[in-house]
């Protein structure tokens, strides 16, 4: 077939579908880049470049100079998937001198007696947290925040990893054929409050949800009302806040008693 | 004719087998998350067969579809034997056996992360191995048809390449670039995460990726199916293509503005610039123009048989075509289907219409429709058009046929109009349960019910066209004639060098990436704050 070489302006079929591209592409970015975001007063913008900017989505540094503190202590653990899941021996060993002053309220084996929380088999992920969150500041206990003031990082660390040791104790009320409400099965979507096992086991668990299985119904009842209450606030996001508050003063019941009596 | 006959009929025969599986996923799931299922299963087991579904009706059964006709068109079209015949095998079994790789972790429970990836969430390595296997076994298909095309040129400089050849060798094009974007996702995102070398992921910038894919690989999905509009329908009711340089410039117009308009996928997502999601919009709009040809030219072509068939007035030749054609009915019911899913798709598109559906159930109505509907409905029609050269057996049930079907869109406009509807009532997607007790839910457990049994529907059709294939290995052989494709009412003996080679239009494809996509990957790329904490689904119970 004898004709133009292709890649010619003089071929038509050049010419014109790179020419009708070009200029849909320029006309597109003219209107979407400058003409409407000018045509938006609330973007409040100075000139096309600002216009320009603004619609291309780079980054700006915000023009609030001071950031507003919050009244009370926040978190500062930053929570991964993979965190302290490796085990280490010499924390391990390290731990089980330091926990020798836990003893006294979470038990010898780290099963307690006197309704504070089972740490035996609690991720250690999740035990660094809360130490870490007692010595900062962002959970208050009267017992416990004297005790993690304390402790450096490597303590919190070690002590977490000795009681990840530990084995998982059933509590004296298990009964594993108690049908799981619902309430930790699907959750309640209309009320935005996602199963509880979607984090804390049984469907799946996730970073910093500590297992709750055998923890004594005392407790979580406690710290579903200190959640829902504000009184306590290191949730990360207000997740448990916001999940506390919309859940009925049976649903709470039925999660404590359930989680009580399994393994 | 056709010579590697075991090679299409095994890409057709695994691709049907994968399809069967997962309709039966899609049936379960419209059942168990409607109000017709008392609520009492684990969602993970929901969201473990959405992720299967979604894969094996997203890359394993379109891909071997598409792999399969492209074989039998280049040795059909061209009139010789398929060049790279082995590679074509180790393509099929790279598919194949990446299928089984990514389907382990998935009914494990050890990647319920959706087909579409959905970063932070990762899971189990396998799963995305599995898929790049898929994908990596496609580009051989997408090497092969061009190297044939190529050959055949050389071999024949005078002749203009056939028609579904070069819509063939544009949809490998098609593809060959698509999943260049979700393979960066996978290869550079996503595993280095799911292998633990990272723990944090850049889940804007994998999004952006994907959505480089998840569009125009929706073209892919098309492709099939327009080369059945313009090469197998014309001939199958005893008529004349239209055009033949409309099917050329349709193809093009795939090939060039398919691809850089994926960002409509990403219109509630913060990290793109509204100007780059206006542009998007905008090449959205320009992608409906060779739909609008395809149809324009179909619906010629169909006039001139039933012309041709004694059909007179302004609306007799309609009357005058063969309706007991099974290709007749599946490219009408087709049609309907695709205007009716067009028509919801320029809705999804348009940046301000969007914000009322988006992640709503409409959207995943509105893709059930064009590809579940008005897509796979030909790749009935091409499996019945193409199996009687392939086993040498004529098809004969042509009623069992006809009834599937119809059976095949009554399902698919059963399932998917209620679909549409509780997407506008504000009915989210990707949820494993709604409670129907709620009042705010209650007004759609009628329409979620009514869709539901669309699904079984579906399943039954799914069923019929199984037993025809298998059926058509059993009939007594007879001699088919050699496989043709339509022929043009002017067929081309001269045409433009730029209908008959892609180099301008693989240039414009690439142009406009980097004008559309450019900005987008680049910012997200320097920005180091972008990076978030995957979440790992499934990691340790």
């Amino acid at each position: 077939m004898n004709e133009l070489p292709l890649f010619s302006l003089r071929n038509r079929w050049f010419s014109v579908s790179v020419g009708v591209t070009a200029a849909i592409a320029v006309l597109a970015a003219l209107a979407g880049l400058i003409w409407l975001p000018l045509a938006q007063p609330d973007l409040k913008l100075s000139g096309i470049w600002e216009a320009i900017c603004s619609a291309a989505g780079v980054p700006q540094s915000t023009s609030q100079s001071t950031v507003i503190e919050p009244g009370f202590r926040t978190s500062n653990v930053v929570m991964t998937s993979e965190m302290l899941t490796k085990r280490d021996q010499v924390a391990i060993g390290r731990g089980a001198t330091l926990a020798q002053r836990c003893a006294i309220c979470h038990g010898p084996q780290g099963v307690s007696d006197a309704n504070s929380p089972n740490l035996a088999g609690q991720f250690a992920a999740v035990t660094y947290k809360e130490l870490n969150d007692f010595k900062t500041g962002a959970r208050v206990n009267t017992v416990m925040s004297p005790f993690a003031a304390t402790m450096t990082n490597r303590d919190m660390l070690d002590v977490a990893a000795y009681y990840a040791y530990l084995p998982r104790v059933p509590s004296n009320s298990l009964d594993i054929d108690m049908v799981a409400p619902a309430i930790v099965v699907t959750g309640a979507p209309m009320r935005n409050i996602p199963p509880c096992g979607s984090c804390h086991g049984d469907i799946d668990n996730k970073a910093g949800s500590p297992w709750l299985g055998a923890q004594s119904a005392v407790y979580i009842k406690a710290q579903l009302h200190a959640f829902a209450s504000g009184a306590r606030r290191n949730d990360i996001s207000q997740q448990m806040r916001n999940i506390a508050r919309q859940m009925t003063a049976e649903e709470v019941d039925q999660v404590a008693r359930y989680y009580e009596a399994q393994p | 004719m056709l010579i590697n006959k075991r090679l299409i009929l095994a890409h057709f025969w695994l691709a049907f087998a994968v399809f069967g599986l997962a309709l039966l996923l899609g049936a379960w799931q419209m059942f168990v998350r409607s109000p017709l299922n008392a609520w009492h299963f684990n969602p993970e087991f929901y969201y473990r067969s959405v992720t299967a579904h979604g894969s094996a009706m997203g890359y394993v059964f379109p891909t071997l579809v598409a792999m399969g006709f492209g074989y039998a068109i280049t040795e059909s079209a061209l009139e010789k034997p398929l060049i790279g015949r082995r590679w074509a095998w180790v393509g099929f079994f790279l598919v194949a056996v990446g299928a089984v790789v990514a389907m382990i972790p998935v009914s494990l429970g050890l990647a319920s992360v959706l087909y579409t990836f959905y970063p932070p969430m990762v899971g189990n390595p396998f799963y995305y191995i599995g898929v790049v296997m898929v994908v990596v076994g496609s580009w051989i298909w997408v090497a092969l048809m061009p190297i044939n095309m190529a050959i055949w040129k050389r071999e024949n400089p005078d002749k203009p390449v056939p028609l579904a050849m070069f819509a063939n060798v544009a949809g490998a094009y098609l593809w060959g670039w698509t999943a260049v974007g979700a393979a960066l996702e996978i290869l550079f995102q996503i595993l280095p995460v799911a292998l633990g070398l990272k723990s944090t992921i850049d889940a804007g910038l994998a999004r952006v990726f994907f959505s480089w894919s998840l569009h125009a690989i929706v073209y892919f999905w098309l492709m099939p199916t327009y080369i059945a509009y313009y090469t197998i329908f014309p001939r199958a009711i005893g008529g004349r293509l239209y055009s033949d340089a409309m099917g050329r410039i349709a193809f093009i117009l795939f090939v060039v503005v398919a691809m850089p308009i994926g960002v409509h996928h990403l219109f509630a997502d913060p990290q793109v610039g509204a100007g780059f999601k206006f542009m998007h919009s905008v090449f959205t709009g320009l992608v409906a123009l060779p739909t609008l040809l395809t149809v324009f030219t179909i619906c010629a072509s169909a006039e001139i048989a039933g012309r041709l068939r004694g059909g007179r007035g302004a609306f007799g030749w309609v009357r005058a075509l063969p309706w007991q054609n099974p290709i007749m009915l599946a490219t009408a019911l087709s049609l309907v289907m695709l205007g009716f899913g067009g028509a919801g798709g320029l809705i999804n598109m348009s940046y301000q219409l969007d914000a009322s559906v988006h992640n709503t159930q409409w959207i995943t109505g509105h893709f059930h429709l064009i590809f579940g509907g008005a897509i796979v409905i030909m790749y009935f029609a091409i499996a019945y058009d193409l199996w009687p050269h392939l086993t040498g057996r004529a098809l004969e049930s042509f009623g069992l046929m006809r009834t599937q079907l119809w059976l095949w869109f009554i399902g698919m406009i059963v399932t998917t109009f209620p679909w549409h509807y509780v997407g506008i009532l504000g009915m989210p997607r990707r949820m494993a349960f709604y409670d129907y007790a709620n009042p705010a839910i209650s007004p759609q457990a009628f329409s979620v019910s009514v869709s539901a049994v669309g699904g079984f529907i579906l399943l039954a059709s799914g069923v019929m066209f199984l037993i025809v294939l298998i059926r058509g290995h059993g009939a007594p052989a007879s001699e088919a004639n050699a496989y043709r494709f339509s022929v043009a009412l002017h067929m081309p003996a001269r045409i433009p060098i730029a209908l008959n080679s892609f180099g301008l239009w693989l240039a414009l494809m690439i142009g406009l990436t980097v004008v559309n996509y450019g900005y987008p990957i680049a910012q997200l790329m320097v920005l180091k704050e972008t990076n978030v904490p995957a979440v790992y689904v499934g990691a340790s119970r």
